[in-house]
């Protein structure tokens, strides 16, 4: 009896009773439609969760230079520059798993608009990529500064909602100027809001602007500089002059004509940054990133086999495990209510096939005298109880997709389709056919053809 | 030829500890070619006669020749085997496949044939039995929408689709008026003589065991009359050995 006749078979016998096969596979339908539905639902929101722990800044990755060490004492983290805005553009050009990376150079001054001012918690020199690193992209209002802005070291910034809050109390801040030891910015744009960080500090309370003009014009290169409260102002007098790039920092010594400068080269000088910020690709690339921008920055930074590094990384791995946790609650949470429904239907299959090997008695003792083997009749059972399950499926695939879509335009939750739980739940109505199956077939494989055909 | 061959065929069931002995020492020839009654009063054990020669059960002992092969050791499988490719059944109740047309219940033998036809050869062959049985304007009637002497036509149609060289048939009337009786054993006397199918009809109906070419009597475990093929002439001696063997039994 080949593959084909008996799948044939299968769907005629249950043709001839279409109300109770569809009443059995009700089960089965019921069952994945639930699992479909709930799979699409819950991995919806578990992406949107994703997404706002991401915009937490679970993916971002902090490069920060390496410490100095003098006569064994050392001086921590920053002491030491090392990086580079060339060490930034490489990781992003050479590490994949890297989404974006900006430099940050970082400063903190009063701001002043008007009769008003204030001290930002956070005065940062980047480039507009830090709005995607911090998932920020979306402003408010107005827009960001451009790679040409960066490029001219043009005075201009975004704010950030407190700082508007403070400055401008209602007003609108685009196009007005504010002004940062003495440098004039104009405000291009407002981010919008992002509330506290895991630590509890102001995201908020934030000024970004070219790196480029916060380290030319407003701030001096040392980070220890940058860590003053309301800077002593000893450049500011350089600043106000200079419209330059790169702007002139105090003149330790006398103009070199340019006699001497044919005649002594001088070194190039580096230009540093504080720190760099890198966005990985997904939560689940952290690793690699790391791994990619250590290698990177060692080949970058000339560092010798054995040779420690002279810059370190962190990760958000706090973070990074309550969003891996949460997920796979979600995903266990999710399996098991699949696996309740399915079973509940698999005994409802099971149930219905048990009558069905009672009431068709007859019959197999018929099939039995005309020459059909128990292993022939058992795998009639079991191929109309898959036949059953898997078009049970089937249907519930249609319907739980339906019903989470429906879902999407009504309620507008976040779905997405998983195609790992549509093939999930087609082979798991397979097994549950194969499994409530198997008995009722077997104990129909194990009748005695006399007996059954005098069965009444 | 002997096509049937019973060599002291003893059956015994159990009900518990009981030993309940049906058949005590059958002993049987049937040659290729005749048209056999097997007669007898219910629980004569007629009924275990005709299970043993359809190969449906298995004899307690003795040995059962069907075409030279012995079969009493055959394992289930090779019994359905032999069921599927020689032998033919016709029920009292026709078992036919409710909700299924008489095309598909004629042709359901040979999807358990080892010689696996095409859909459209299996067709034809079911077409050619049912028009054989006079049914060829009602192949795609279900069996509620055909009539008893119709539907018992379709079940013969069904034992003759594999071509089997014996056809059984258990009170192949006993649900039909005698009308259609009439018919029915009338095709069985026709495919007897011009297909040459041997046919071994069980029956408790004298009118019904007339048609048949030779009577074989059952009481009580033995064959009291008609044991031997008429061909092979041996009726007196079968007859004697199988009454001293009902005596020592009892």
């Amino acid at each position: 009896m080949t593959g084909y006749r008996t799948v044939k078979t299968a769907v005629r016998a249950l043709r001839r009773n279409p109300m109770r096969a569809m009443l059995t596979t009700l089960g089965i339908i019921i069952g994945v439609a639930a699992v479909i539905a709930m799979m699409e639902i819950g991995e919806g929101s578990s992406s949107a969760i994703q997404k706002t722990i991401a915009t937490m800044g679970a993916n971002v990755l902090l490069v920060l230079p390496g410490s100095a060490a003098s006569g064994g004492v050392t001086f921590g983290v920053g002491s030491r520059l090392t990086l580079t805005p060339q060490d930034c553009e490489a990781i992003l050009r050479d590490c994949p798993s890297v989404l974006s990376a900006a430099p940050v150079v970082r400063a903190r001054t009063q701001v002043v608009y008007g009769n008003r001012n204030w001290v930002p918690s956070a005065m940062y020199g980047t480039t507009s990529a830090f709005l995607d690193v911090r998932d920020w992209a979306n402003l408010s209002e107005g827009e960001p500064f451009t790679d040409r802005d960066v490029l001219n070291a043009n005075k201009v910034c975004l704010l950030g909602q407190t700082l508007v809050r403070e400055l401008f109390q209602g007003e609108s801040p685009i196009g007005k100027e504010i002004r940062v030891k003495n440098v004039l910015f104009r405000v291009v744009g407002v981010l919008t809001t992002k509330g506290a960080n895991m630590m509890g500090s102001d995201q908020d309370d934030i000024l970004l602007a070219p790196w480029t003009t916060v380290k030319y014009r407003v701030a001096g290169s040392m980070l220890a500089s940058a860590n003053q409260s309301v800077a002593s102002g000893t450049s500011s007098s350089v600043n106000t002059l200079s419209n330059l790039y790169p702007g002139g920092q105090p003149g330790l010594y006398p103009e070199r004509s340019q006699a001497q400068a044919v005649n002594n080269p001088m070194h190039v000088r580096f230009t540093y940054v504080d720190q760099i910020l890198a966005a990985a690709q997904s939560t689940e690339e952290i690793p690699a990133a790391v791994q990619q921008i250590t290698e990177v920055l060692r080949e970058r930074h000339r560092l010798q086999p054995g040779e420690p590094e002279d810059f370190t990384i962190r990760d958000m791995t706090e973070m990074t495990k309550t969003l891996t946790s949460t997920t796979t609650l979600m995903t266990n949470l999710l399996l098991g209510v699949a696996m309740i429904s399915l079973v509940v239907g698999g005994v409802g299959i099971m149930n219905i096939m048990l009558v069905s090997v009672t009431e068709r008695t007859r019959e197999i003792g018929l099939r039995m005298a005309v020459g059909a083997r128990g292993r022939d009749i058992l795998r009639q059972f079991l191929v109309e109880a898959v036949v059953l399950c898997l078009t049970g499926g089937a249907m519930g695939i249609l319907i739980g997709h339906g019903g989470s879509r429906l879902v999407e335009k009504v309620l507008r939750w976040p779905v997405a389709t998983s195609p790992a739980a549509i093939a999930a739940a087609v082979l798991v109505s397979a097994a549950v056919g194969m499994a409530f199956g198997f008995y009722p077939a077997w104990k129909a494989s194990r009748l005695d053809p006399i007996e059954a055909l005098r069965y009444e | 030829m002997k096509l049937i061959e019973l060599q002291d065929i003893y059956k015994t069931y159990y009900l518990g500890e009981i030993a309940v002995p049906v058949l005590k020492g059958v002993s049987l020839t049937v040659a290729s070619g005749e048209r056999v009654a097997l007669m007898g009063a219910s629980g004569s054990g007629k009924s275990t006669l005709m299970n043993i020669l359809g190969c449906l059960d298995r004899p307690t002992s003795g040995a059962y020749r069907l075409e030279g092969q012995e079969t009493s050791h055959l394992s289930p499988d090779r019994r359905a085997r032999l069921r599927n490719r020689k032998l033919g059944f016709v029920f009292q109740n026709f078992n036919l496949l409710p909700r299924t047309s008489a095309l598909e219940n004629v042709a359901m033998p040979l999807i358990y044939s080892s010689d696996h036809l095409s859909d459209r050869e299996a067709r034809r062959r079911a077409e050619e039995m049912l028009r054989r049985v006079g049914l060829d304007d009602r192949l795609d009637h279900e069996p509620s929408q055909l009539s008893g002497g119709q539907q018992q036509r379709v079940a013969i149609a069904r034992a003759l689709v594999n071509r089997p060289s014996i056809l059984f048939a258990d009170e192949p009337t006993g649900n039909l008026d005698s009308r259609t009786s009439e018919e029915v054993l009338s095709m069985f006397r026709g495919l007897n003589e011009e297909d040459g199918i041997t046919i071994i009809i069980v029956t408790h109906d004298p009118q019904v065991a007339e048609h048949a070419g030779r009577l074989i009597h059952i009481h009580d475990g033995v064959i009291v009359n008609g044991a031997l093929s008429r061909s092979t002439n041996q009726f007196h001696g079968s007859r004697q050995s199988a009454a001293a063997k009902s005596g020592d039994s009892v």
